[in-house]
């Protein structure tokens, strides 16, 4: 079966900064792949770019066996690409229900099908007893929820995860790795880019790192950690050589 | 959850149904000539104020310039009845029908401004017109038109001695107006458009056609608008370009609204409620005289409430929030 998200040689460059250089990567269905890497990596401009934010400067973009290059993010999302943002999002003066509504209306015309439907996301997203509550009210952690279930929402085939387990408390972010298994488990695929490794790690199949702009290495998450070039690009050349 | 949703939804048409029945029956006991006026004025202003609050409240597109629309439905009517006889209710739909494509046609290249800028490209705008208009011989220029009275009819929707049509056709358009919000509000539109309001990145995110929203609620918003100005030119019967198009009729759309409760069901007729009457009672009492008490007595009262009550008059109405358990 072919993968579901492909790139083929994408680059993207901001003026003279070239963030993402001939990254070629594949994710097969109902895999969760980790995207990591240090800080300016290229990490979140290649997430943008599968996303359909902006589109890449060189380099072709395949989803679902279809060139999505060109395509805009509202096209992608009708398409089955879902995505949270790494610094929340939420639509501040509408309550939980409401902001999940609108994710499910890009299935549902019927309005009473999309409240059905947000319903269910809450219930299954553990925020069913916040549906009435206005977004600016939330916690930070439930705000990352938030961000879940509205993607979720739109029921996509490839959820696009950008860092929504960085900056909670180690209990918080179990409950958020249960949460990204479960969607795993309805046969939605997972990319998602992490900061915190210890809890990344033992939840992705497979992952690749990116440094300066490139793919570094790819693999098996136990075999990526002890990869001396990921070391060095994350520590620095003297701990490379021990390991 | 369900259930309550839409026993709100009900609620609130219910009470809408009593206060335009309440409204409907006011002329009963109310027969000065000048309270008439300000009630025929209010729920005009409620009315545009209320489609006003469509594209601005809603969708997060504040204008300042839907005096602009106003005008061309008072224009629209009123050169198609003057110049070719066409009656006034056909001029005011095809008023409201060239301000809905004219409203498409600015936003083709303005919906891209955010924020600031968009306030400012309509003020723009709508300052273009009326010069446009000032200096159209063909449109009367500087002095307008004078609607030619040819007695009371209701096909030709002009009245003398009776100012009770026009009151009730106010009250229809404001009526028509809450409606559509209310309807809309429950819609994938209404949806859309708060989403686009409060975070255009993440409802792109989400499927939402961020620029097709907003040309939807400029229609909408400038359609019911131009219905209000043909209206208008009907009712005092004579328009040139200030009396139509100047920049306090975009003032009198927006005020209401963000005084009541900006992006809310009720807000409009709630501040048109309070304001308008205010407004015209101190212009009426203080004469020419006084031109800029009623100015300073309701530039006061919008200080002292965004100051007060950020979110506008209504917030004062709403349940304690509810804040059930954090999981």
């Amino acid at each position: 079966m072919t993968a579901l998200l492909e790139t083929r040689g994408v680059w993207q460059r901001f003026g003279g900064l070239v963030a993402n250089s001939d990254v070629s990567i594949s994710v097969g269905r109902g895999e969760i792949v980790g995207l990591i890497g240090p800080n300016g990596a290229g990490k979140s401009t290649l997430f943008n770019l599968i996303a359909g934010v902006l589109p890449p400067t060189q380099g072709s973009i395949l989803f679902d066996g279809e060139d999505v290059t060109q395509m805009p993010a509202a096209q992608r999302c009708q398409r089955g690409v879902g995505r949270t943002f790494q610094v929340v999002k939420s639509f501040e003066t509408m309550t939980v229900i409401d902001n999940v509504i609108v994710g499910a209306l890009v299935r549902n015309t019927v309005m009473r099908e999309a409240r059905r439907k947000a319903h269910e996301v809450l219930e299954f997203t553990g925020l069913a007893a916040r549906a009435d509550v206005l977004a600016s009210d939330l916690v930070p952690a439930e705000k990352r929820r938030l961000e879940v279930a509205r993607a979720l929402a739109t029921e996509p085939k490839l959820l696009l995860l950008d860092e929504v387990l960085t900056g909670l408390t180690p209990t918080e972010a179990q409950t958020g790795v249960a949460l990204v298994r479960k969607v795993r488990d309805t046969g939605i695929t997972v990319l998602m880019v992490e900061h915190v490794m210890e809890i990344v790690m033992p939840l992705v199949d497979r992952a690749i790192v990116l440094d300066l702009g490139k793919v570094l290495v790819e693999g098996k998450p136990a075999d990526v950690v002890r990869d001396p070039k990921v070391i060095k690009a994350y520590l620095g050349d003297r701990h490379a050589v021990g390991a | 959850m369900d259930k309550e949703f839409a026993a709100r939804r009900r609620r609130d048409l219910i009470i809408a149904a009593v206060l335009a029945g309440i409204a409907a029956l006011t002329p009963l006991f109310v027969k000065d000539v000048v309270v008439q006026n300000i009630l025929i004025l209010t729920l005009m202003y409620a009315g545009l104020s209320q489609s006003w609050n469509i594209l601005s409240g809603y969708c997060g597109q504040i204008s300042l310039g839907h005096a602009l629309y106003f005008g061309l439905g008072a224009y629209t009517t009123e050169l198609l009845f003057t110049k070719f006889g066409v009656l006034p209710w056909f001029g005011m739909l095809a008023g409201g029908v060239v301000s809905a494509l004219i409203a498409m046609g600015l936003g083709y290249p303005f919906f891209r401004l955010r924020g600031h800028y968009f306030v400012i490209a309509t003020i723009v705008i709508a300052e273009i017109g009326l010069l446009l208009f000032h200096n159209w011989d063909w449109a009367g220029a500087a002095m307008g038109i004078t609607i030619p009275i040819r007695g009371d009819s209701w096909l030709k929707f002009q009245f003398l001695r009776t100012k009770l049509p026009y009151f009730y056709f106010a009250l229809a358009l404001c009526c028509l107006a809450w409606f559509v919000t209310w309807w809309l509000e429950d819609s994938k539109w209404g949806f859309w458009w708060r989403a686009v309001k409060d975070n255009p990145d993440a409802a792109e995110s989400l499927g939402v056609d961020v620029f097709n929203s907003k040309m939807g609620a400029a229609a909408v918003s400038a359609f019911l608008v131009a219905v209000g100005g043909s209206f208008y030119a009907q009712f005092v019967s004579y328009i040139d370009p200030e009396s139509v198009m100047g920049f306090q009729f975009s003032l009198l759309m927006a005020l209401p609204a963000v005084l009541g409760g900006i992006g809310t069901l009720w807000g409009p007729v709630l501040g048109a409620a309070i304001l308008i009457p205010l407004t015209e009672l101190t212009r009426f009492k203080f004469g020419g005289s006084g031109r800029g008490v009623d100015l300073i007595v309701y530039g006061t009262l919008i200080v002292l409430i965004s100051l007060a009550l950020p979110r506008g008059l209504l917030s004062l109405f709403s349940r304690p929030k509810k804040t059930g358990a954090a999981r």
